[in-house]
């Protein structure tokens, strides 16, 4: 938003206002659906949840409650898988990271005109397609009747089938594999923004290509990094569906607790009390990966 | 090129090798899991059977096509009628909250604008419980303020069901039509909107004749980006459904129990339909872009 943080540039401003003076309705027809959008749908309902987080189930009368929260402490099992979600995110974020790196630097300053169009048209088309059927696609790769155990036990490799769907390594790729381009756009962006003679002009001067990816194109690429890391994370441990269609029984994540509370156990404050503990933790996560970055919210956005 | 001539070769191979690698990971999945709607078996898998349609328009009992699966029809239709009212909503709010952003000057805005960003860095799950909590909550006070019996008739609306799915699905799908539209709204010139005004337009003339259809491309784009979020979105809309699951809801209640080629039908069904919209949406987003 540039026009608004400059302070110098009144020149648009003052046609803003002229354009705006006579029109005073304009304002208020544009407010309304922002005000209802922001109270009714974002602040009500998060105030109405942190709320009744407090409260113990079937039992409203007995007022402010903070057992929601100290079940969660006192019983291995909750905040067990809550540190395996954690785990899980923290991961997948690293993981996809490694593999989108060197992509994203191919697709920004090696791949050249028209196959870098192409490149980027048939790398983003896959993440059009929704998450359901992409999950689908790699049950029946990995399932027991799946495509890999057909391949392996016709090439004599394997003798029988093996399961490999159902377990953590299974959900890991579910994981990586729906949160790529996520990962991998934002770093294309900045690397893309990268002048090519800066690089030009370190080799010029006899920097080894170690240095040149340390030193220039790290560090240029971090806001897109941050970007990419932060919304690869919240997508991780927001995500019930790969979890639950291709994790194993004991394979539990926190997405999963929480379903479970609100439909399974009709327990809407316990329910309440994990979604908002899963909140801290991704605005937590979120407010690091800014503050190391020394970057906002709104910047990383755009 | 970036890269010093007699660089090591095994490197280069390395990375080469990488980037295959990766392109596979990409797409075989996807590749073959289209090929296996085509298979004449029952299970999802090779060996090849032979080719058939028939995941797509049997009526067998064995082999029930994507076509006369009344189930399946069913959740496409609530599907289809969420995202279209979605992607409308989105629309309308998206672009007047970009005429405001980037018009207008008023106390709070920065505070609203966080508001609206927010839903990017917050879980779907947690966008679809607070509002379930939130909608439940409404309804209580309904009751006490006219009584069980009418609130029963007022709140049916409120209740699990379309009207909350759309709403969940909308409190973060607007904010990426807001942020689609209001980078195009910034590149209007202002000056074209006064001088329609000099020619005698009224300020929602020149508002409707000259500046929405400047914004035409990014409403494309903005909109077809909406209607696929909506369509495949899951998360928020689990806990908001009523009777009538979309088609995510719907295909995974199916994933967990039982796997036919008939799912591989309606992925590539999707898969067209996605890439094709795919295309226009990118297609006008670069203009919109640079234009």
């Amino acid at each position: 938003m540039e026009s608004q943080t400059d302070p110098h540039d009144n020149r648009g401003q003052i046609d803003v206002e002229k354009a705006s003076k006579p029109f005073p309705w304009f304002r208020a027809v544009c407010l309304v659906p922002l005000l209802i959008w922001i109270f009714v749908l974002l602040v009500g309902p998060h105030i109405q949840l942190f709320t009744i987080s407090f409260i113990k189930n079937r039992h409203p009368e007995e007022g402010f409650y903070l057992g929601n929260y100290a079940k969660f402490f006192a019983e291995p099992i909750y905040w067990r898988i809550f540190l395996r979600t954690a785990v899980y995110s923290i991961g997948t974020t690293f993981f996809t990271l490694a593999i989108c790196f060197p992509a994203a630097f191919f697709l920004a300053k090696v791949a050249k005109g028209r196959w870098k169009v192409g490149l980027i048209l048939l790398v983003v088309l896959p993440f059009w397609i929704s998450e359901l059927v992409r999950t689908y696609s790699w049950m029946i790769m990995l399932r027991e009747t799946g495509v890999i155990n057909w391949i392996l036990v016709n090439l004599g490799i394997l003798s029988q089938p093996v399961e490999m769907l159902y377990n953590d390594y299974a959900i890991f790729v579910g994981l990586v594999y729906a949160s790529m381009l996520f990962m991998l756009l934002p770093i294309y962006g900045v690397l893309d923004g990268l002048d090519d003679s800066l690089i030009e002009a370190a080799q010029d001067l006899g920097a080894t290509r170690w240095t040149i990816l340390w030193e220039i194109v790290w560090p240029h690429s971090l806001p897109g990094v941050t970007s990419g890391c932060i919304i690869v994370f919240m997508l991780a441990l927001g995500n019930y569906l790969t979890p639950t269609l291709m994790g194993g029984k004991n394979s539990l994540y926190f997405t999963e607790t929480i379903y479970n509370q609100f439909i399974v156990c009709w327990n809407w404050n316990q329910g309440a009390a994990f979604g908002f503990l899963l909140l801290i933790l991704s605005g937590f996560f979120v407010w690091v990966g800014l503050k190391l970055t020394r970057q906002k919210l709104t910047e990383v956005v755009k | 090129m970036t890269r010093k001539p007699g660089t090591s070769v095994t490197l280069k191979t390395i990375y080469l090798v990488f980037l295959a690698a990766f392109l596979l990971f990409l797409f075989v999945p996807l590749i073959i899991n289209g090929i296996l709607a085509f298979n004449n078996d029952e299970v999802p898998s090779f060996p090849w059977r032979g080719a058939t349609l028939g995941w797509f328009y049997s009526a067998d009992d064995g082999q029930v096509g994507v076509f006369n699966d009344a189930k399946m029809i069913r959740a496409i239709t609530t599907s289809l009628r969420v995202a279209v009212f979605v992607t409308i909503l989105s629309l309308v709010v998206g672009t007047t909250t970009s005429f405001l952003f980037v018009r207008e000057n008023f106390w709070g805005k920065q505070a609203l604008y966080f508001a609206i960003i927010a839903p990017l860095v917050i879980p779907g799950v947690i966008l679809g419980i607070s509002i379930l909590v939130f909608f439940h909550g409404i309804i209580g006070i309904l009751k006490s303020i006219v009584g069980p019996e009418l609130a029963r008739d007022l709140a049916r609306p409120l209740r699990p069901g379309g009207l909350l799915v759309s709403l969940g699905q909308f409190s973060f799908i607007g904010t990426i039509a807001t942020l689609v539209i209001s980078a195009r709204l910034r590149k209007f010139p202002v000056e074209q909107e006064e001088a329609a005004m000099d020619l005698g337009a009224s300020r929602w003339g020149a508002i409707f004749s000259v500046t929405i259809p400047f914004l035409f491309p990014a409403l494309l784009s903005a909109g077809i980006l909406a209607f696929l979020l909506s369509f495949e979105n899951f998360s928020t809309t689990l806990f908001l459904i009523g009777p009538k699951p979309t088609l995510p809801i719907f295909l995974y209640s199916r994933l967990r129990f039982f796997i036919t080629p008939e799912i591989n039908a309606i992925s590539v069904i999707l898969m067209g339909g996605t890439a094709l919209l795919g295309l226009i949406a990118m297609s006008f987003r670069g203009r919109s872009e640079t234009g």
